[in-house]
């Protein structure tokens, strides 16, 4: 019988993503109502003692797999190790981040067990018993609600920044069960890994996102809207326009075929708000747009417009913004 | 060298959505390859003019994708074949098993595909294919050195890139990066129709329904509610920043 929501922790260097809070928060909601715990599954090299702040935030027992092998995430160590847990526990349900990590351990582990996967999910909830999960398709031009009626576990990656955390409890313990865990033969071989180094919150996790388009003229002139990051602790992203002028890499690129962001705040700065940008922001809680063209799409879904000259408004901006925030 | 690209025909990145019941609306909405794919597909090309061999492009739809098919034909790859699942309610397990079991028939040292059907956006049947052959995968490639027994790559990973060397034959899925898809020439063009294109149904690879039942059910679709209409926040440059400041922080709460 099947028992148990576990949550799949997102976690790089020894630092839990907030996502897993996210996903435990919610994972807690359901586990209560279904009468089964929630378990939290940390992979990772000396991950051992992050069980505290699992249980912080709701797990009630910890799968830990503390291995060298596990140091960077591999397709082959993180698929075989969470596919035989889960054949050896049988869970109802599997909870991971829609993160590159997340999606690609996903898809293998739902194919080993023979199971479905819902995958970039914006909300869960119990339905006569039934997990549902909500998604955001075709770009986000329609929403489907789809469940796993049959087959366990139910699996599902869930996008971040769009479920609520919780406030941790101090002192809430998880059953911490160490686990030996059989990476199997890895045969993604890791070369080389370079980490984005950036004092910036990464743009899938950021609360604030400050982004350019074709409008910012040149590369250059992203310094204007990075100065304004900096007074919000934000994000830097840009439109594709921006992006295929060379002034930005592929990995500030927002939209369909870009990064999908939730964040609290999203300012878009120069930027005509074609669909395909849209569908990569349009999830954000507030949207701000600084255009020149009154007529430009992106104001007809800003919460709050300024029709005016970027190279002048973002500077003012941050000026007031720093007012603000002293 | 042979290379089997896995291809989805989709929507146009344009398309408006409406609603068909309890169904989205495909009528009247113009299709196009998946643009991963398309990179897909280029990559598969170049594999080829390294060590020669043959491209052969395999989807699964209905008949309206063989246009998706002539195109990666048109741009060079010299094979097209789809199989038609003969139902509507699929989902990613379901094309998987339809794709391996295709796939699974042929002879093949590397396995190509987008990383993300931009419809669905799901990111999983490239994965799931790989696994039901037992191959290794690797997701969100953007550049790749293949070698006659050998792939090394560069993906994007969570917070950054790395470099990744696999056996072949390996499923590698791509991402965008320094590639540009080619267009099809106008000889491409008028090569393709007369490229081979096999139509098959599931039983023509052994496959029936019930193996290849989907796992996951679409229960509802709706169209998001449309974003309230917002402000324009009026004045002059200063007095607007200053203002907008003030709403985002008294209004909206968000800083
Ligand atoms: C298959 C496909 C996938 C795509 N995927 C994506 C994607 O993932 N992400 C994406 O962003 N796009 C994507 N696009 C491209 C998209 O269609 C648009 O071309 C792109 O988003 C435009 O970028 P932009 O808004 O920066 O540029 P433009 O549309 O050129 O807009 C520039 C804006 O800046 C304003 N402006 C100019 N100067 C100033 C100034 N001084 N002050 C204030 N405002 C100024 C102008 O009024 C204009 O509105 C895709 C397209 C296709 C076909
Ligand atoms: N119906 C299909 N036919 C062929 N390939 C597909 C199909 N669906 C998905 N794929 C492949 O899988 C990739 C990822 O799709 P998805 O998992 O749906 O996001 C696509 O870019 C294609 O390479």
């Amino acid at each position: 019988m099947a028992k148990g929501i576990w949550v799949f922790t997102e976690q790089r260097d020894g630092e839990i993503k907030k996502v897993t809070y996210e996903l435990l928060s919610a994972g807690r909601k359901v586990a209560d109502s279904l009468g089964e715990e929630l378990c939290a599954v940390l992979l990772g090299k000396g991950v051992s003692g992050l069980e505290g702040k699992l249980g912080e935030y709701g797990a009630d027992k910890v799968y830990t797999v503390d291995s060298e092998a596990l140091e960077n995430y591999t397709t082959d160590a993180y698929t075989n190790i969470l596919a035989d847990l889960a054949k050896e526990h049988q869970p109802t349900a599997i909870l991971l981040a829609c993160s590159a990590s997340g999606r690609d351990v996903a898809a293998q582990v739902a194919q080993r067990l023979g199971t479905g996967l819902m995958t970039d999910c914006t909300d869960m909830a119990l339905e006569d018993g039934q997990l549902v999960f909500t998604r955001p398709v075709y770009a986000g031009k329609a929403i489907v609600k789809a469940a796993c009626p049959e087959a366990r576990p139910v699996m599902a990656t869930i996008r971040p920044n769009v479920l609520a955390a919780d406030a941790p409890q101090a002192g809430r313990a998880a059953q911490a069960v160490p686990v030996g865990g059989n990476t199997g033969d890895i045969r993604q071989v890791i070369k080389d890994i370079v980490k984005q180094i950036s004092t910036r919150p990464e743009l899938t996790e950021a609360d604030i996102i400050v982004s350019g388009g074709r409008g910012i003229k040149g590369p250059e002139n992203f310094a204007l809207l990075e100065e304004l990051a900096d007074v919000l602790g934000a994000a830097v992203g840009a439109s594709r326009a921006a992006v295929d002028a060379g002034w930005k890499s592929h990995s500030f690129q927002v939209g369909q075929t870009g990064k999908t962001v939730s964040p609290v705040l999203y300012i878009a700065c120069g930027i005509s708000g074609a669909i395909q940008h849209l569908a990569g922001m349009s999830s954000s809680k507030c949207i701000v747009a600084v255009n020149k063209d009154p007529e430009a799409n992106i104001f007809k879904v800003a919460d709050y417009g300024i029709v005016g000259d970027l190279f002048d408004v973002v500077p003012l901006l941050k000026e007031e913004l720093k007012k603000l925030l002293a | 060298m042979k290379i089997v690209v896995l291809m989805k025909q989709v929507f146009d990145t344009e398309a408006k959505i409406s609603l068909d019941g309890n169904k989205i609306n495909k009528q009247g909405v113009s299709l196009v390859m998946n643009p991963y794919d398309e990179y897909a597909v280029e990559l598969g090309l170049r594999i080829k003019e390294k060590f020669k061999g043959e491209v052969t492009v395999v989807s699964v739809g209905g008949p309206e994708v063989q246009d998706a098919l002539r195109q990666a034909l048109a741009m060079g790859a010299d094979k097209a074949v789809l199989v038609d699942p003969g139902a509507d309610e699929i989902d990613e397990y379901t094309t998987a098993t339809i794709l391996a079991k295709a796939i699974g028939g042929l002879e093949y040292n590397i396995l190509l595909g987008g990383f993300k059907a931009i419809d669905d956006g799901s990111c999983q049947v490239c994965g799931r294919v790989a696994e039901i052959l037992g191959v290794p995968v690797v997701n969100m490639v953007t550049q790749a050195e293949v070698e006659e027994d050998k792939a090394v790559v560069t993906c994007d990973i969570d917070g950054g890139s790395a470099v990744i060397e696999v056996k072949l034959p390996a499923m590698l899925t791509a991402q965008k990066g320094e590639i540009e898809p080619r267009y099809p020439s106008m000889k491409g063009i008028m090569q393709a129709k007369k490229k081979p294109m096999q139509k098959i149904g599931l039983g023509d690879i052994g496959l029936d329904a019930a193996q290849a039942a989907p796992k996951v059910k679409a229960l509802s679709y709706s169209l998001p509610a449309a974003r309230a209409a917002g402000k324009l926040v009026p004045g002059e440059p200063a007095e607007a920043a200053k203002e907008l400041a003030r709403l985002l922080r008294e209004e909206a709460k968000v800083i």
